[in-house]
């Protein structure tokens, strides 16, 4: 009974659920719809909408519906813009490389330690290179936590050392030797031209040198990084967003046990 | 419970015996009428269904077959009574032969009015069982899981193609979702006949048939199961059809139907005497078998001003509380509607609302309330449509309105998609979870905005049914006081299919929902 414009469109596509061609779903298997807002540095007009609705095209839209444009100022618009996908996804063959430990939470993780460890694992993070931003170490690392999820600070069983933000990889590394650190977090927050991507790598070649590398677990975490790239830099594992110190930890216990059975 | 608004009561009581004048004379002409609707349903209560070859409905056949002969003012049940003495036939097969073009029930001889009741009594006896039966089943589901305190979080589903929907309606029963609502497709209303079967291509919504509730029952008894809690499923009884409609719900336990003659007259220019006349016998099936009616008020608001025109949602929900209470449903099965349109430039407007949700919620203490979302000034920004629903989302549960239709960021862009849908419940239960008691916290200033508003609408509604009182209803549409909107008498879609009833109408429903229709 409200007012809202229903779609009297007749969905003539097929509508049966292809693995190898999956397209995004908004009421109806396969209609492809997505969801688009972004700001376009020209005046709001109608050549304005055209544009919008081009870029829609552009990305590989069809049926594109600008439903929103509004001017931010003489000759910015924003835009909120629909449209049905034209491309396909096959899923069958994605191969994706994902950390296979149980997450268990914090206390699940103490216990852990108590009983395959038996001592207290040396945990030592910093916010490396240029990176000046301590979000993410400090997310996982900090005695509040995040959302929720308390840092490896809490943790009876860890020793957390947080070195902060744009630590140089030499001087990790000094400080990773003298504490006698088991696992080693790095964090890379903000980049520029893939800025991040050298800086890891060159300190997976420092610890190469001091031949500490198969001494400590290596973990890499931010905002662009996946397991995937981690793994392609010499790195044991790479968390992403929406990661907190349970995912970690769990990890690298499950890596030191296993390790230390060999 | 101790009004915040300090409304005058005197004007409550005023307002509420106005109404109840304007129904009864309405009452008076209702009950010396009966419609080819009326007694399709009772074909349909009787165990008549299906169709014929070219999609006919059977109980439509039926009932053309005494139309075209005069029968009508008789009642479908006494000829089909009849009908069963003289051939030995069930109702069923009476209406197969007459679409066959075998049997006139109107040229058979006619036996003892007696017997024939007796006949018919016994079938009509074991539908209202079936329909008992229902009721108690809900009642079981929620005497089970428990109702849900606070307000229920009512989402739509519109694919077109029932299969589709029961997805989408699977996945926001599993979101929270306490109501889902299939939404009709677009011009059902004007149909003199439902569709039959299950059905996969609709327009802006999908077709309600018998089958469809059917299928959607059973996917969400399931998921009720699933998630331990009862979810309601609502449909239309509005239109051409409503008391087969309401037929339709009872028989497939659906909790929740829209209901009112008035939203027909107005927005689906349905002829006032015919669904006022069908109003009646959906609203006695409604209340016999426990379903919550929802008004239509709230459109009122999306064709006139939300600021001025509120005191005749006040009216019409008054009116509409009488002629429920006629049909004897219960004040707790009346999910009397009022909308959040107010324009969002208007300065206190949100204070304007909060003071009519307050004032609805004192006036109708134990109506489930139906609360509508923002759909007039949604622009297709959707980022401000999702706080223009946050502040709805308020209002509702400040004022404990009851049946809370979700707002849709996508409002005015397209029916909701999946991940609407979940956004709009997501805002809800935080709104209602953060805010739970903010409501039994605050007073209102007593010579403050929201109090002097909520008086004043209230005044205005009372001085308005003053006048329909004098006017009479159907005067009053035709002059177009709610919704801005002018409906003559004889005007509008489905007069013809109206009888005045004779000496001898036979209707054994309504005889047998008055004697046992109230819980």
């Amino acid at each position: 009974m409200s007012s809202g414009l229903y779609s009297t469109k007749v969905k003539d596509f097929c509508q049966t659920l292809d693995l190898t061609k999956v397209k995004p779903y908004g009421d109806t298997m396969n209609d492809g719809k997505v969801q688009l807002s972004f700001t376009l540095p020209i005046a709001d007009d109608e050549r304005a909408i055209e544009a919008a609705r081009q870029i829609g095209v552009k990305m590989g839209l069809n049926e594109v519906l600008v439903a929103h444009h509004e001017a931010l100022d003489k000759e910015f618009t924003f835009f909120v813009v629909y449209g049905s996908l034209a491309q396909t996804i096959d899923v069958t063959t994605i191969k994706v490389n994902t950390i296979n430990s149980q997450v268990l939470d914090m206390h699940g993780v103490d216990d852990f330690i108590k009983q395959n460890i038996g001592r207290k694992l040396v945990v030592v993070g910093a916010s490396t290179g240029t990176d000046a931003h301590t979000v993410g170490i400090d997310a996982v690392m900090n005695m509040k936590g995040y959302a929720g999820h308390y840092g490896l600070e809490r943790y009876e069983m860890i020793e957390a050392y947080n070195l902060g933000s744009q630590v140089a990889n030499e001087d990790f590394v000094k400080k990773a030797t003298e504490l006698n650190a088991d696992v080693l977090l790095v964090s890379q927050t903000v980049t520029q031209k893939d800025v991040h991507v050298s800086n890891l790598v060159e300190l997976v070649e420092l610890l190469e040198a001091a031949r500490l590398r198969d001494k400590v677990i290596l973990i890499a975490g931010g905002p662009r990084i996946n397991n995937e790239l981690a793994k392609e830099l010499g790195y044991d594992a790479g968390f992403g967003p929406g990661k907190f110190a349970e995912h970690v930890a769990s990890f690298f216990i499950d890596e030191f046990v296993r390790r230390n059975k060999k | 419970m101790k009004s915040k608004l300090n409304l005058d009561s005197v004007a409550v009581e005023k307002a509420r015996q106005a109404a109840r004048a304007i129904a009864e004379d309405t009452q008076r002409f209702i009950l010396q009428h009966t419609s080819v609707t009326i007694e399709r349903t009772c074909a349909r209560l009787l165990g008549i269904d299906g169709v014929d070859s070219y999609g006919v409905p059977l109980p439509n056949l039926i009932v053309d077959n005494i139309k075209n002969n005069n029968g009508l003012s008789l009642g479908l049940s006494a000829y089909l009574g009849n009908a069963m003495i003289q051939t030995g036939k069930t109702p069923q097969q009476i209406a197969e032969a007459v679409a066959a073009g075998e049997l006139d029930i109107t040229k058979l001889k006619m036996a003892e009015m007696f017997e024939i009741r007796a006949k018919i009594d016994i079938i009509a006896r074991q539908t209202m069982d079936r329909i008992s039966a229902n009721r108690q089943q809900r009642e079981q589901y929620l005497a089970r899981f428990g109702d849900k305190k606070g307000p229920y979080l009512y989402v739509i589903v519109a694919t077109g193609n029932i299969h589709e929907d029961i997805i989408q309606a699977r996945a926001a029963a599993a979101q929270g979702a306490d109501v889902i609502a299939v939404i009709r497709t677009t011009g059902q209303s004007l149909l003199d006949f439902v569709p039959f079967g299950a059905t996969t291509e609709g327009f802006g919504g999908t077709f309600a048939t018998q089958e469809n509730f059917r299928l959607m029952r059973e996917a969400l008894d399931e998921a009720s199961e699933k998630h331990g809690r009862y979810i309601r499923l609502c449909n239309y009884c509005s239109g051409l059809c409503m008391p087969e409609m309401a037929a339709m719900g009872a028989l497939e336990r659906l909790d929740m139907m829209l209901n009112d003659a008035l939203y027909g007259i107005l927005f689906r220019d349905i002829n006032m005497q015919r669904t006022m006349i069908d109003q009646y016998f959906s609203r006695m099936i409604n209340g016999f078998a426990g379903v919550i009616i929802n008004t239509g008020e709230d459109n009122y608001l999306t064709t006139a001003d939300a600021v001025e025109e509120a005191h005749t949602v006040l009216a019409s929900q008054f009116i509409n509380e009488q002629f429920a209470l006629l049909s004897g449903l219960s004040e707790e099965q009346m999910g009397l509607g009022h909308a959040f349109e107010i324009t969002p430039d208007l300065k206190n407007g949100f204070l304007y609302e909060l003071a009519q949700a307050q004032m609805a919620r004192e006036i109708f203490p134990k109506a489930p309330l139906k609360y509508m979302p923002p759909t007039k000034f949604k622009t297709g920004n959707i980022f401000r449509g999702h706080v223009q629903d946050t502040l709805f989302n308020m209002v509702t549960i400040m004022t404990g309105q009851k049946v809370h239709l979700l707002g849709m960021l996508t409002e005015a862009i397209h029916t909701p998609l999946m991940s609407d849908r979940a956004l709009s419940i997501e805002n809800a239960r935080y709104i209602f979870n953060t805010m739970a008691d903010l409501g039994d916290e605050i007073e209102f200033k007593s010579d403050g905005i929201i109090a002097s508003r909520a008086n004043q609408v209230l005044r205005e509604a009372c001085a308005m049914l003053e006048t329909i009182k004098h006017d009479g209803l159907f005067k009053t549409l035709e002059m177009g006081k709610f919704a801005g909107v002018k409906r003559p008498l004889n005007g509008g879609k489905g007069l013809d299919g109206v009888a005045t009833k004779q000496e001898g109408y036979f209707n054994p429903f309504i005889e047998l929902m008055q004697q046992g229709g109230k819980s």
